[in-house]
């Protein structure tokens, strides 16, 4: 039985795919899981889900060859939500374990938090979100309040080239890093809206309503 | 503004329940010995994500002990609706087990008594599902020359180790967090053990949460400012409504550290 996904969830290996599924079945969307190409290529949007490494990350779709997929879907317009290392992997490169390159649709780098830090690493737990952009109006940022706390877990940052290309930041010890990065139809949020309680959810119905207005 | 910087006070501190589990049942063990059944445990955590939990931890504290797994669909149902990070515990002993409790909603596992003799699969676990994904769990129980000892089995068996020399191991082993747990004030809501608290934040690089013992709102306090705990978990407390979660953020918030306040 296979339902054709409005929304399809990349299933490239990473990530706790169930928490993601279950936060846009709850808003009620025809979300599903997938790592087919052909049922990718039909989506309305995709949703890069990831934990862990950005070789991984990358490795992950390359065996499974999405990421030719993924980059036309973006290519094409239709909406992309990366969550933490699925929105690492939108940038060109990243650094983790070696120097790999990555899907290269948001210009920049994915590092590691700097020395001078003054923090532990992981970054876990709950930090604002510092709102860049003035205008939220058709973003995923739309109505969500300056300085609301969503749940961060990661080790790298993503520092893209354009200070435009960031939506949100978020400082965690000495550090100031995008939290949320945005180019056209493509989106990434380092934290995990999913696990991020009724804000989190307000910002995946906020993609959705964007995937809609899109449709 | 321009309020002072307590130690730990630039994050915000994480306030955590554990839900610790035997069968069908939420029990509340009382120095890994006596066991109070507490509640429906698909109950308590709505209860708790509703009442501003930042994160619940699900221990199946017999799974190790009796050699069995964790029971997936129970998991499935606890964690259906529950939008905040889920740390799940209890009888992993395999990379498939970590796949199965992933899969059945945890963010997070948590693993002792199979590390303690199998350190290796710590860095197994680590390279397959990322540092952020594997906590070492540790129970501590003092013992006569000062030094504190980890048990397995829920609490129940000696090891041999000594807890310090045991984290640091498990660190190397690239593990993401530590949760560390006193047995001797485990459910005695005397307040956190300090000073174990203090020998594991004293050195680790990465987060560590403190459970056991959580009493009086000051206990709490002392944990982060004291023994320097980046997140404090509960569970008596909350359980039995001495307080509610709202009630503990805003002391710690106007004791000047940082919480997150819905």
């Amino acid at each position: 039985m296979k339902i054709k996904p409005k929304i399809a969830i990349v299933d490239y290996g990473v990530g706790n795919l169930r928490s993601l599924i279950r936060a846009f079945l709850y808003l009620g969307t025809h979300a599903g899981i997938t790592e087919e190409i052909k049922e990718i290529s039909d989506s309305d949007a995709l949703v890069l889900p990831g934990d862990g490494a950005f070789a991984a990350g990358m490795k992950g779709l390359a065996m499974r060859n999405l990421s030719k997929p993924v980059t036309e879907m973006a290519k094409l317009g239709k909406p992309v939500l990366g969550i933490c290392l699925g929105a690492q992997i939108l940038m060109s490169e990243g650094f983790e374990f070696g120097h790999f390159k990555g899907l290269s649709l948001i210009p920049g780098q994915v590092v590691k938090f700097p020395k001078a830090l003054g923090e532990k690493i992981p970054h876990i737990g709950w930090n604002e979100l510092i709102l860049r952009k003035k205008v939220w109006k058709g973003t995923i940022l739309e109505r969500i309040k300056p300085k609301s706390n969503v749940y961060f877990i990661h080790s790298y940052i993503m520092k893209p080239k354009s200070s435009s290309d960031v939506f949100a930041f978020t400082k965690y010890g000495n550090c100031e890093f995008a939290s949320v990065i945005a180019r056209g139809n493509i989106w990434g949020c380092q934290f995990h809206p999913e696990k991020s309680g009724s804000v989190g959810l307000a910002i995946i119905n906020n993609f959705i309503k964007i995937v809609q207005a899109h449709g | 503004m321009f309020r002072k910087k307590l130690s730990n006070s630039a994050k915000n501190i994480r306030v955590i329940v554990r839900l610790d589990i035997k069968g069908s049942n939420v029990v509340k063990p009382v120095m890994a010995e006596a066991l109070k059944v507490v509640g429906n445990p698909r109950e308590l955590a709505r209860r708790y994500y509703k009442e501003g939990a930042d994160e619940l931890v699900y221990m199946d504290i017999v799974a190790s002990l009796y050699n069995r797994n964790l029971d997936l669909e129970q998991l499935q149902k606890v964690t259906e609706g529950i939008f905040i990070p889920i740390t799940v515990g209890g009888g992993i002993r395999s990379i498939g087990d970590i796949n199965n409790a992933l899969r059945a909603g945890a963010d997070k596992v948590a693993i002792n008594t199979y590390a303690i003799n199998h350190p290796q699969f710590l860095r197994q676990a680590v390279e397959t599902f990322g540092a952020q994904c594997i906590v070492l769990s540790v129970d501590a129980k003092k013992q006569a020359n000062g030094q504190y000892e980890p048990y397995t089995d829920g609490g129940r068996e000696k090891t041999g180790k000594e807890v310090v020399s045991w984290v640091k191991e498990a660190i190397k082993m690239g593990v993401g967090e530590v949760m560390v747990a006193s047995i001797d004030r485990e459910g005695t809501r005397k307040g956190f053990d300090l000073e174990l608290a203090k020998s594991i934040t004293a050195f680790s690089p990465v987060p560590v949460i403190v459970h056991g013992g959580a009493g009086s709102l000051d206990s709490i306090r002392r944990a982060i400012v004291e023994g320097s705990a980046d997140a404090i978990s509960a569970s008596s407390i909350f359980h039995y409504k001495q307080y509610m979660i709202e009630e503990v953020k805003v002391f710690l918030s106007h004791a000047r550290l940082n919480v997150r306040l819905s």
